[in-house]
């Protein structure tokens, strides 16, 4: 027997005990599909056959196959299932997982069933149990269908059963093997007239006089339903969606009205409101046939589809997540209607909650049912219905262009019963707690999945929530850098050669070295003007950009500095011609802001201030006391019997402490520098060393090189504040080319500058399948003082200082790096607020992983 | 980094003596984290100067010893190695603690007698408490004077530094100079690099039993050297009462102030919250922003609440909490009453929806204003209780308070204060826009111009 199963369902085996259940289970099923009693006994009281544990046994086997079905996976049930109540629970499980049942009966001869049980040990319940099962299963079996199992199959021998063939079949909705591309079209409700204009503008041969259009080359149509009422042509459009569909040029979803007209074509009362009379009316003139036609093409319709390997799923009226690909009342009701609450609003009309914010699906889901002025984008999801039949525009989406083509109604065919052009449809991307806390993967296109723990976002939501600036305008935040490996040159900590190594034996080239300002990380976000601030950031209160810090805080407490040199830089960019050459209007760039003081004040004042204070007078005093004691110890010399472990040689702990003494100076000489009083505007510094992202685009593609050179073009030169990054091509395999980046940085950091930032000549390196680190620092000899101390460069101090492990900062830093780039690519391309939220908001969470915060 | 003593008089050199180190040999000794070298200065009959000087291994103690695990207490850079700190205590005890003890076996008398000395602590660390360096020092019969400098003469806008040069001058037994200088550094020290345990109040108790008793500044002195660990403190005064059986002031210091004291403003704020809870007919309530868990507390003996929840942003908040709440060893009928949650105002959240009230006591004045529109559609347009408590600082009241100037705020976390006019603007729009009705009041003592020191919105759904 062939034995038809949907891909997703409760297959459930009935039979009595010993009638092969279990043997056919694991003929026809991979083991993992099949959910048995008797194991779910044994799991849980290490005895199989433990009827006491019955009920324990089931809940664990429903929870276990709520899960698999959630997932989508085939699940078989292996119990004895001859009683009514017993399947009540199977066909409970998969109304509730929105997926059909199955009723697989094995009614085999009681004789064989009493011989099988008989073999197998523990079996000792006596026949009388056997007869029982088989004559409630007998009684059972005309009953399944109306019971709501959607197939029944009955199985009478036990050859039958060993020859029985499972096929299993794709559901209706299921296209996922259809990669389009598509047209997808909004309710049209009868305007045949704009539906052929809208055709022709995408490039269909439409012949409107016989209802027929042909679409470019391996294109197709996809229209959401609501094809009739309220419109001037419904018999048109039916005839022409109808055509179209049978020469496979398109498909076409339920919409509430058409299964409405169905109704009514199939003789049932229903009320002729909300336009249905005017089809009545057009269709009245058409014969018995074209009835039978509309009646059968449009009960053929189904609720939704999923196509292009389920990236792509239209309904009329949307879907959420966990019913796409399901066939049930329940989903065919949501692609109808929509998440409805039951209640009406002061039109009449139904209210319904705004599930596309809440939207959290992989697939693009293109509906339409809600009308509004334009076509609505949240979340993954549009809203195509611009209320064509109201006066409003008929619209398409092209998919996988995403591009929107509309054409203007010819004049409202049908008074609109609800203001259109009042905001109807909730297009909220309010951030929801469930897209941040807990274990979360994030998939990224650098480093597939990145893991970010619990705990780690529980530290970011803190910060996240108390100090970092509206998620809107965070678009981006920068990975943490690692410093080179350790020299190998005995007076240094860090030295180029080491930087330089990291990507030579990595197949690098060629690097670009860029001096480090000593300032702080800033991430600015600008926009054009105010208007592409709301409408591109959704950020309404007027701002039409940001400076941030590296953990997404404000970089300026007042509003006002943050917006004049906002301000500055929009005027540069005027001038440059940044707007038209990037066909862009706002920009995103990674800069150092400087001095360091305007950021670092406290810990200057609170921290290194008072070292360097403490220790040049604590060791002038001490020098001084050590004078004054060799001194007088001249005088007073005393002959000393034996020496002593203890004894100290005062001469040599003077010269120390004078050594001590001078990198305290050198130390102080080292913070100063980066500190310098802000009395205006023009004392800030912004250096840009990375053009991230505009309008529809990432410049993550553009190696370094480009990076500065469009720096410099666009951005300095031109106002003071604005300055470019002195930088060095090197090439690796050049002795002398590399000869010259050491030269370079020691020139740059002889004098205490903090050094340079070794970066790969392409913005994003690889080896085959790894990533490189997207730069590594070297920092200055004088520089690093303020890191590990005045006097790290003393005695054994760096000695022990270069035992450091790197490992862990660069593998943050990748991660960090990863993501960053996910969320631009993400923003770039429109994705919703969530989407680029997730991203920034796991770099804040791996910056909680403790790591060492000298590297 | 170093302390010097000078003996002046007749056969200074015998400090040497009493030291018990030998002015014609400068020595070094081993500390947990460095070294202390002793040496002479001054070596006459008239004026005799021994040093102490540490040498703190900064790596050290950014690192953690070799071996060990967990890292180190201190950043790299650091004033430790600089400064006469908890480390130059460590080191009196080790280097003379002969000393300290009073035995001088040839010289007892003179180790007996009140001598004249003069110690100089350089670089002791003392952040804005200059003024206690007399009212701490002077009842113990020295002269105190010392001399502090500008932090960064390059950048003045920095301020004063912290460390002063300490002189102290007096008549005064050579183990008592040091035991004053060994139990008063840290309380003017406060990093201090031991953790502070019992063992520190036997220390205290050991060194200070001849004079802290009787010290003006004792609950001063005794608080600080402890850290202000309350248990600790606490368990110290008992002890200085119990050995000295005449002076049970200290006991009763502590516990006269009470019962005059007015409640609090906070425990005035919580009472009226929880008694607006108990006015209207709500069972379930969440505390957003509940902090330790102070409300809850009050919250949870009220049989009216069956059910209750706190959130907060910290998860360190909540484990205090959970802790101040005792849920680790709650049975299962107070855990089906209460929960903890961490959880954020700004962000969508269904786990607070459900509830008859919920409160936000002083929490909204920690958002960023652009933040609040987040926090308005949280709470009042998805989790949308019934009824909302918001409590906030009234701003106009703060010219009650000496400490603040100008426009500054109560609280450096506070991102605005707002007047009522403004909180009452504020409640208003987002009343008629969410659809609650609104009454306010005022929490505190009432100032007849300026109002009270809190303002309180109740919003009521409007059915």
């Amino acid at each position: 027997m062939r034995i038809e199963i949907p891909e997703i369902a409760v297959v459930t085996l009935i039979g009595a005990s010993g009638s092969g259940k279990s043997t056919f289970a694991k003929t026809h099923f991979k083991p993992t599909e099949v959910l048995s009693s008797d194991y779910f006994r044994a799991l849980i009281s290490d005895d199989e056959n433990n009827q006491r544990v019955t009920s324990q046994a089931f809940d664990t086997l429903y929870y276990v196959a709520n899960k698999r079905l959630e997932l989508g996976l085939l699940t078989v049930i292996d119990a004895t299932n001859v009683q009514r109540e017993a399947r009540a629970s199977v066909l409970k499980l998969a109304k509730e997982q929105n997926c059909h049942a199955v009723a697989i009966v094995l009614d085999i001869p009681e004789k064989v069933c009493r011989e099988r049980n008989e073999q197998r040990p523990n079996r000792d319940f006596g026949g009388h149990v056997i007869n029982r099962q088989s004559e409630q299963l007998r009684r059972s079996i005309r009953h399944l269908q109306k019971e709501g199992f959607r197939y029944v199959y009955v199985l009478k021998s036990e050859d039958e059963a060993r020859e029985a063939e499972i096929v299993r079949t794709s559901l209706w909705s299921n296209k996922k093997s259809e990669h389009g591309p598509f047209d997808i079209i909004g309710d049209v409700h009868g305007c045949y007239e704009e539906l052929c204009e809208l055709l022709q503008s995408l490039d269909y041969a439409v012949d409107a006089q016989r209802y027929y259009a042909t679409p470019p080359e391996g294109r197709k149509a996809v229209f959401l339903g609501d094809l009739c009422d309220r419109g001037p042509s419904n018999v048109e459009v039916l005839r022409l969606v109808m055509n179209m569909a049978q020469s496979n040029f398109a498909y076409c979803v339920a919409g509430n009205h058409d299964v409405k007209l169905v109704k009514k074509l199939r003789g049932n009362s229903v009320q002729l409101t909300h336009g249905l009379d005017k089809t009545i009316d057009q269709l009245s003139a058409q014969n018995e046939e074209f009835f039978a036609e509309v009646r059968t093409f449009l009960d053929g319709l189904i609720s939704h589809y999923v196509f292009d390997d389920g990236k792509l799923v239209t309904a009329h009226a949307g879907l959420i997540e966990k019913y796409q690909g399901r066939g049930s009342r329940r989903v065919r009701e949501f692609c109808l209607y929509g998440d409805t609450t039951g209640e009406t609003d002061e039109y009449g009309l139904p209210v319904r909650l705004p599930w596309a914010s809440e939207y959290r699906g992989k697939a693009l889901v293109v509906y339409g049912h809600t009308p509004t002025p334009e076509a609505e984008s949240i979340n993954n999801t549009v809203c195509i219905d611009t209320g064509c039949v109201f006066g409003g525009k008929l619209t398409a989406y092209r998919y996988p262009e995403k591009e929107l083509v509309s054409v203007m109604a010819k004049r409202e065919h049908y008074p609109p019963v609800k203001p259109l052009f009042e905001k109807p449809i909730d297009t909220d991307d309010m951030l929801n707690i469930d897209d941040v806390i807990g274990l979360k993967y994030i998939f990224t296109r650098l480093r597939r999945s990145i893991k970010i723990n619990a705990e780690n976002s529980a530290a970011a939501l803190e910060v996240m929530s108390r100090f970092a600036a509206d998620p809107h305008w965070l678009i981006y935040l920068p990975p943490t850098m690692s410093p080179c490996e350790t020299a190998k040159l005995q007076d240094y900590l860090e030295y180029p050669a080491e930087a330089f190594d990291y990507y030579k034996t990595r197949g690098i080239g060629k690097v670009v070295c860029e001096q480090k300002h000593m300032g702080s990380r800033a991430v600015i976000v600008l926009c054009r003007d105010a208007k592409t601030a709301q409408k591109r950031f959704k950020v309404n209160d007027g701002s039409f950009g940001i400076i941030y810090t590296r953990t997404g805080r404000h970089f300026f407490e007042e509003d006002a500095t943050e917006n004049a040199l906002l301000a500055r830089l929009q005027s540069v960019l005027e001038v440059s011609r940044f707007w038209e050459d990037f066909a862009t209007d706002w920009v995103c760039l990674d800069a150092e802001l400087m001095p360091w003081s305007a950021k670092a004040q406290k810990l200057l004042a609170e921290q290194y201030a008072p070292v360097g204070r403490a220790g040049r007078d604590g060791l002038a005093s001490a020098v001084d006391s050590l004078k004054k004691a060799i001194a007088a110890l001249g005088e007073n010399a005393v002959k000393l019997e034996e020496e002593s472990s203890r004894d100290v040689d005062l001469a040599a702990l003077l010269n120390a402490c004078k050594t001590r003494a001078e990198t305290l100076n050198l130390y102080t000489d080292a913070y100063r520098q980066y500190c310098w009083d802000v009395k205006s505007l023009d004392d800030y510094r912004i250096a840009p060393f990375h053009i991230l992202a505009t309008e529809g685009k990432t410049w993550c593609g553009e190696n370094h090189i480009w990076q500065m050179d469009a720096i410099k073009k666009y951005m300095t030169g031109t106002d003071p504040i604005f300055m470019a990054t002195n930088h060095l091509l090197v090439d690796l395999l050049d002795e002398a080319s590399v000869q010259a980046g050491i030269d370079w940085w020691l020139s740059l950091t002889a004098s205490g500058g903090e050094g340079m930032v070794v970066k790969p000549f392409d913005f994003i390196a690889m080896r085959g399948n790894e990533l490189l680190q997207p730069a590594v620092k070297c920092r200055g000899r004088e520089y690093l003082r303020i890191i590990y101390g005045p006097e790290y460069t003393l005695g054994g101090n760096l000695e022990r200082l270069k035992k450091r492990s790197l490992s862990k900062k660069r593998g943050l830093a990748l991660h960090e790096f990863a993501l960053g780039m996910e969320s631009l690519e993400r923003f770039a391309a429109n994705d919703p607020l969530y989407r680029v939220h997730e991203c920034v908001f796991g770099v804040l969470a791996i910056e909680s992983e403790p790591v060492d915060p000298r590297l | 980094m170093l302390l010097t003593i000078t003996y002046t008089g007749q056969n200074t050199q015998n400090l040497g003596y009493l030291l018990y180190k030998n002015p014609a040999r400068p020595q070094v000794f081993e500390l947990n984290h460095g070294k202390a070298y002793v040496f002479y200065p001054e070596v006459s009959n008239e004026r005799t100067t021994a040093a102490l000087m540490i040498d703190i291994d900064p790596i050290d103690l950014a690192r953690g010893k070799a071996g060990e695990t967990g890292g180190g207490l201190f950043d790299y850079v650091n004033d430790r190695p600089y400064v006469s700190s908890s480390f130059m205590s460590t080191a009196i005890s080790k280097v003379f603690g002969t000393a300290m003890s009073g035995r001088a076996d040839a010289h007892q008398a003179l180790s007996d007698s009140p001598l004249d000395l003069t110690a100089v602590i350089t670089m002791l660390p003392c952040r804005g408490e200059q003024e206690k360096l007399r009212s701490v020092f002077e009842p113990l019969g020295y002269e105190v004077c010392y001399d502090t400098s500008i932090s960064d003469e390059k950048f003045l806008d920095w301020g004063i530094s912290r460390y002063v040069n300490l002189t102290l001058k007096g008549k005064v037994r050579l183990r008592d100079l040091l035991k004053h200088i060994y139990v008063l550094i840290p309380v003017f020290d406060r990093q201090k690099h031991y953790w502070v345990g019992t063992d520190e109040v036997e220390k205290l108790l050991r060194h200070g039993e001849e004079w802290l008793p009787e010290h003006p500044e004792r609950a001063y002195i005794t608080g600080r050297y402890l850290n202000r660990r309350k248990s600790l403190v606490n368990l110290a005064f008992e002890r200085l009462a119990a050995s000295n059986a005449v002076d049970d002031e200290l006991l009763a210091e502590e516990s006269v102030e009470k019962p005059e004291k007015k409640p609090s403003l906070n425990t005035q704020r919580l009472g009226r919250v929880v008694a607006a809870l108990k006015a209207i007919d709500v069972k379930s309530v969440i505390d957003l922003g509940c902090g330790e868990g102070n409300l809850l507390r009050l919250l949870m003996k009220e049989r009216q609440f069956t059910k209750i929840a706190g959130m907060d942003v910290s998860h360190i908040a909540l484990r205090r909490a959970s802790d101040k709440l005792k849920l680790e060893c709650a049975n299962e009928h107070i855990l089906e009453r209460i929960q903890l949650f961490q959880g954020s105002l700004t962000y969508r959240d269904a786990r607070l929806s459900g509830y008859d009230a919920a409160c936000v006591v002083e929490v909204i004045e920690h958002l960023d204003i652009p933040r609040l529109a987040a926090f308005e559609r949280a709470l009042f347009e998805f989790a949308k209780p019934p009824v909302i408590l918001v409590t906030t600082p009234n701003k106009e009241y703060n010219v009650n308070y000496d400490f603040l100037y100008g426009e500054a705020l109560r609280h450096g976390d506070h991102r605005f204060e707002w007047t009522r006019t403004e909180f009452r603007d504020w409640a208003v729009k987002i009343g008629s826009r969410f659809g609650y009705a609104l009454q306010f009041s005022e929490i505190g003592e009432i100032d007849e111009k300026y109002g009270a020191p809190t303002q309180m919105g109740v919003f009521t759904a409007c059915v």
